[in-house]
């Protein structure tokens, strides 16, 4: 309980230390977790997916278009953005799951990148390679005595952390509920658990369904912050960040994929940033990465288990000594 | 026929790369993610040695091929053999070795585009409107040599049965007494210095950038998914389907409808039979 008060306070004094691009960053680096973590709901099922962040760009682009060209208000033209990813996830369901393992990844990076060149290609209405400029941005709150301006990164970074810490509660009230066990089953017993009456099928569609709409929120999010997407936005190269966030960070947890978010994006954005190595960046990044898979492999997460079990045993050690 | 021949010099190099990156994963069962940055590797040796230096074409040619071989031997002892229990891991560690040799490149040389001179600006006139420039000619020769000579190596020399064999089943092969820890290092030599071979000859045709690889490997990914992963001839087939197809709707609608086309052509290739045109066992 005391840990939960202390980061809670931390969450929210976090942006008053920063710089007001680092507070941009800030902003970003909070939906990033969210894709990550929804991300992390499909590895359940022993799927890597290369299309996930297209799947983001689903929801931002379906979300722009709905405020833009209908006139839907932004809240609702969210949720209903993050919907269609969902159900552009459904659709791609019945090719992408005929597949399996690295076919499945090579499948769902072929299925991501038919979509992006879309948007690419038909410059009507997805705005061609330009994509589309001033998304309308997320409305002014007015309650009279205060009016939040969510322009500004601070209120913003407020409204996706709520948004974020509701949306991980979700998914981990899924993954502890007879579906969350059933797609853990899925993974290491599919064979075992078809016997057992389960549709393994289904449930990999459930579990694509669910981590695409969130990440589609993730992407309306995004789309109505910076107000504007376009296809490279979404490409191959920012998947891979997710991959490697993942990874680094071990699946096996919920924290796993976030503690590799966070401290990759810390690493990249401010530390690295700080030091001035603008063209060197990507270079100390790439290394960081062969040596935490060479060293780490089973990511961060890891890490943390062994610091903490490594504290329980010294608390543990003081308290018989004093006996 | 103008359209035929640029789809032939396509293939020549496209096929290199690919036929390189099934090397790899037959062997060691790895997708070498950072395969088109090799071949961006073999086009900056040019860059370097080359254009800078004034070196003799072909000796550039083969320094491109022992020094990307190199990388590629490098690489097996630094990252995919330390990680042979770990697919997802030799994934992503390729992928970070691919952000090092992108950034060390464009430290070194800068973003901005090199343009290599070619060799020879002579062009076989072989009708009015059919040109074939001797550089690509030389491109498409070389590849003809080079898969020729890795097809005489696999299935005559005792190496190459060893590395067949060591693909096939590695388990079996270590019975009969191969060392497959050799057999790694030279198929990633072989692989690498073909993707090495590749980019060096093409250097003076295409403009060499450090972003070259990222086309390069998303082609050679779907040629090897349609050839059948795992299958050197089916690569070789499929690249010049894949190169021939994409360069006719290049040439007559555009570049980003032929690229819909190629991954159409995977997906559907992978919904169909996920074994690929020519692939002998489900490696899933």
């Amino acid at each position: 309980m005391a840990f939960i008060g202390l980061l809670t306070l931390v969450l929210i004094a976090l942006p008053h230390g920063l710089s007001y691009s680092q507070r941009e960053i800030l902003v970003v680096l909070t939906i990033n977790i969210l894709v990550v973590s929804s991300y992390r709901l499909l590895t359940l099922t022993g799927e890597w997916s290369l299309g996930h962040v297209v799947m983001m760009g689903v929801g931002a682009y379906a979300s722009a278009l709905y405020s833009k060209e209908w006139g839907v208000p932004v809240p609702i033209s969210m949720i209903i953005g993050a919907l269609t990813a969902g159900l552009v996830a459904w659709g791609l369901s019945f090719p992408l799951f005929r597949m399996k393992g690295f076919y499945f990844l090579i499948g769902s990076f072929a299925a991501g990148e038919i979509i992006r060149l879309l948007w690419k290609r038909f410059r009507d209405p997805f705005g061609g390679p330009k994509g589309i400029k001033r998304i309308d941005p997320f409305p002014d709150i007015d309650l009279g005595f205060i009016r939040i301006d969510f322009f500004d990164p601070v209120n913003y970074y407020y409204f996706t952390l709520i948004i974020v810490v509701l949306c991980l509660v979700i998914l981990w009230r899924i993954e502890k509920s007879l579906i969350g066990l059933t797609f853990h089953a899925v993974h290491w017993q599919d064979k075992l658990a078809e016997s057992a009456g389960v549709n393994v099928r289904d449930y990999r569609t459930l579990a694509l369904v669910i981590s695409s709409t969130f990440a589609g929120l993730a992407g309306t999010l995004l789309a109505h912050y910076i107000g504007t997407v376009n296809p490279n936005g979404f490409d191959i190269e920012q998947m891979v960040f997710v991959l490697t966030w993942a990874i680094v960070g071990g699946t096996t947890t919920l924290y796993g994929p976030i503690i590799g978010c966070i401290t990759l994006t810390a690493l990249n954005e401010i530390v690295l940033r700080e030091l001035g190595l603008e063209q060197g960046r990507p270079l100390i990044y790439g290394l960081i990465l062969i040596v935490s898979v060479l060293f780490m492999p089973k990511g961060l997460e890891d890490v943390v288990k062994r610091g903490v079990a490594w504290a329980q045993l010294q608390i543990v050690k003081e308290r018989t000594n004093g006996v | 026929m103008q359209t035929g021949l640029n789809a032939l010099f396509a293939a020549a190099y496209l096929s290199l790369v690919a036929v390189g990156l099934v090397l790899i994963f037959g062997v060691m069962g790895v997708i070498n993610f950072a395969h088109g940055e090799l071949f961006m590797l073999g086009a900056y040796v040019v860059v370097a040695l080359y254009t800078n230096l004034q070196m003799p074409f072909v000796l550039v040619v083969a320094i491109g091929l022992i020094f990307v071989g190199l990388v590629g031997i490098l690489m097996e002892f630094t990252m995919f053999h330390p990680l042979r229990d770990n697919p997802l891991g030799g994934l992503v560690a390729s992928i970070g070795f691919l952000m090092v040799i992108q950034a060390s490149i464009t430290i070194g040389f800068g973003v901005r585009m090199e343009h290599v001179p070619p060799v020879t600006q002579d062009v076989i006139i072989l009708s009015e409107k059919v040109r074939l420039p001797v550089q690509r000619l030389f491109v498409i020769l070389s590849a003809f040599v080079c898969l020729t000579a890795l097809w005489l190596f696999l299935k005559k020399t005792k190496f190459g049965w060893a590395l067949r064999a060591s693909a096939q089943d590695p388990e079996a092969a270590m019975l009969q007494g191969i060392s497959t820890r050799t057999v790694s290092i030279i198929a990633m030599f072989i692989g690498a210095a073909l993707a090495g071979v590749a980019g060096s000859v093409t250097a003076p045709v295409i403009s060499v950038s450090p972003v070259i690889g990222h086309s390069v490997i998303v082609s050679a990914f779907i040629v090897i998914i349609v050839g059948g992963i795992g299958s050197l001839e089916g690569a070789v087939l499929a690249s010049v389907t894949y190169a021939f197809i994409h360069t006719v709707i290049t040439t007559f609608i555009d570049g980003v409808i032929a690229d819909i086309v190629g991954l159409s052509l995977m997906l559907l290739v992978l919904i169909i039979k996920p074994t690929g045109m020519f692939g002998t066992q489900d490696r899933v």
